[in-house]
């Protein structure tokens, strides 16, 4: 454990001396704040037509924290390989990795301890996040639990997707086509679930299962269902475990 | 303290490492020495447990590095061929991090990086970055770092590779004055290092032990006959048949390719010392005696002579860019590495 804290401490620190964190951060936050704006400004004019159509109170917790956290998890999909792409390979291509392989720590306590690292810049990003939520909270009166059930949601979306990154960083020592294929991946996850209306039954259910950003979907209403706890948790899982057994091969391949 | 038995590191269809077995003592410093791509660095990997060996058993401080890879990691300093540094940290920083990951406990964390830090000169650097550093400040970063958790065995690549002769010096007696309480192995090409550093040498060729023996005994014993080296002021003298004549001589050769400048090559019986004879014979002739001195075979032609004593049918050179033939041996000192 106190290796992995070690190490995780080290990745966290290493995003944070070079310009990266800051240009992740920025590169996340921007469009959010976008999106947060375009959706405010949406439902600001409808909560002001609604009298005239005779409706009630508008949710903020639907009509904007819901819409602007599924935009955000498009913008994390893009953001993620920025992150994990040069977890693996540039300690590969550098040499550091020697260091790593020949000290008194387990591959399992180094996989984990880039995982808790990359994970600890992306709550630095979803904390960032919050400061745009806090004005609702200023201004209006959103509910915390479903928001909580959000966070979560997003928390282990893009926990799995940090473990596949970090998986596809141990394949190579180059970390544009670490960055590149990571890209294309979490792509293919994405939209695989577009599928899910025109296929057919079978075919639809496994696409709505295979896709990452669909299991977000109930946690962004506010829902937090095992189901899709499970689904993220095993995806984390899988992830870190073929990124060990990717380490152990390329000790033996040498 | 290490023992390698049988050990063997194939890359496919490559043999790095070929049925390789040595031991080394407590306190003992051992050269590994062999041209670049004789797989030094793959003996040294398999015995840092970097990468596991296709076959045989190698045991670290008595712990296998298979079977037991962090006990005998916890025991292993290691020293990369290129030093392991991340180009972010700080020197302090960086070496803190390696102290946390070899286990050196919070509370004699600080002083253990300081007194590694001043043992190995890189304290007026401690707050640099490693990116920024120079070669020699990275190579003796590096060093620090395996000293870190004061490991019993010690394995550094190359260490005095890329630093200038003042620092080559200054590593070479950091490492002799470690030798006793750390047991070491070194690997390098370059000669003059192994016998000022090294009690035993282990010289590998082709992922092959070729020899193992105290840097001594190997000169002596590859050795063979004695030589001489005569320089002799006589034109137009048979001086070489006259040499011939004395007893104990076995051959005499022109010391140059013009065999016209009057040098010659003695050689004579092992143990039969012919100067005072050949002295006597050069004055008694009337000739000028210009120069006579032994030609000791250096430890860089024991090394020519048993990395390329048998070479396989097919393959033109042994040496893959290592050393040249015949090249002096004095200009080889301090020879910049090609790998």
């Amino acid at each position: 454990m106190r290796n992995v804290i070690a190490i995780a401490n080290k990745e966290l620190r290493s995003y944070f001396s070079s310009p990266m964190a800051y240009i992740i951060i920025g590169f996340f936050a921007l469009p959010f704040g976008v999106f947060f704006y375009l959706y405010v400004d949406f439902f600001v004019r409808q909560s002001m037509q609604m009298p005239d159509m005779g409706g009630g109170a508008l949710n903020v917790n639907q009509q904007v924290i819901r819409n602007v956290l599924q935009n955000a998890a498009v913008i994390i999909l893009f953001i993620m390989p920025m992150i994990t792409m040069r977890t693996y390979s540039e300690e590969k291509r550098s040499g550091t990795i020697e260091l790593l392989l020949t000290s008194p720590v387990t591959d399992v306590e180094i996989i984990l301890g880039k995982f808790f690292g990359a994970l600890g810049l992306y709550v630095v990003m979803l904390l960032v996040t919050l400061l745009y939520i806090a004005i609702l909270f200023v201004y209006g009166n959103p509910e915390w639990r479903p928001l909580v059930a959000c966070y979560l949601g997003l928390l282990l979306m893009g926990g799995s997707f940090l473990s596949i990154g970090l998986l596809i960083s141990s394949t190579t020592n180059n970390q544009i086509v670490a960055g590149i294929i990571s890209f294309i991946v979490f792509l293919m996850l994405w939209i695989v679930g577009w599928f899910a209306d025109t296929a057919g039954p079978v075919m639809g259910a496994v696409t709505r299962y295979m896709s990452i950003t669909e299991h977000f979907d109930d946690f962004s209403k506010g829902i937090i269902d095992t189901k899709h706890i499970i689904y993220y948790l095993s995806l984390i899982t899988l992830g870190l475990f073929l990124t060990a057994k990717s380490v152990d091969s390329e000790r033996w391949r040498g | 303290m290490i023992e390698v038995q049988h050990l063997t590191k194939r890359y496919g269809r490559v043999t790095a490492v070929d049925d390789v077995s040595f031991r080394v003592e407590r306190g003992e410093i051992l050269g590994f020495l062999g041209p670049n791509g004789a797989g030094k660095t793959t003996t040294m990997r398999i015995l840092t447990g970097y990468m596991p060996a296709t076959e045989g058993r190698a045991t670290v401080a008595g712990y296998d590095v298979f079977d037991k890879p962090i006990e005998a990691k916890r025991r292993t300093g290691y020293l990369p061929e290129t030093p392991p540094l991340y180009p972010d940290m700080t020197v302090r920083e960086y070496l803190d991090f390696v102290a946390r990951i070899k286990g050196v406990s919070s509370a004699e964390r600080a002083a253990r990086v300081d007194a590694v830090m001043r043992r190995t000169h890189v304290d007026d650097m401690a707050s640099r970055h490693c990116g920024k550093l120079s070669k020699g400040y990275r190579q003796r970063v590096g060093l620090a770092q395996a000293l870190l958790h004061n490991p019993e065995v010690l394995i550094l690549d190359e260490p005095t590779a890329g630093l200038d002769p003042k620092q080559i010096i200054e590593t070479r007696d950091l490492i002799r004055g470690l030798a006793g309480d750390h047991t070491i192995i070194l690997s390098t090409h370059i000669l003059p290092e192994v016998s000022q550093t090294c009690q035993r040498v282990v010289i590998i060729n082709k992922g092959r032990v070729v020899a193992v023996d105290t840097p001594d005994n190997l000169t002596a014993r590859l050795r063979g006959a004695e030589t001489l080296y005569v320089e002799v002021d006589a034109r137009g003298q048979d001086v070489a048949a006259a040499l011939a004549r004395i007893p104990g001589v076995t051959r005499v050769g022109h010391a140059d390719q013009r065999h016209d400048s009057g040098a010659y090559e003695v050689e004579s019986e092992r143990g039969h010392d012919v100067r005072r004879d050949i002295a006597r014979e050069i004055v008694t002739s009337g000739w000028g005696l210009l120069e006579l001195r032994p030609m000791r075979m250096s430890l860089e032609e024991v090394f020519l002579q048993v990395t390329t004593e048998e070479p396989a049918p097919g393959e033109p050179d042994a040496r893959d860019g290592g050393l040249a033939p015949g090249e002096p041996e004095d200009r080889l000192e301090g020879r910049p590495s090609n790998a």
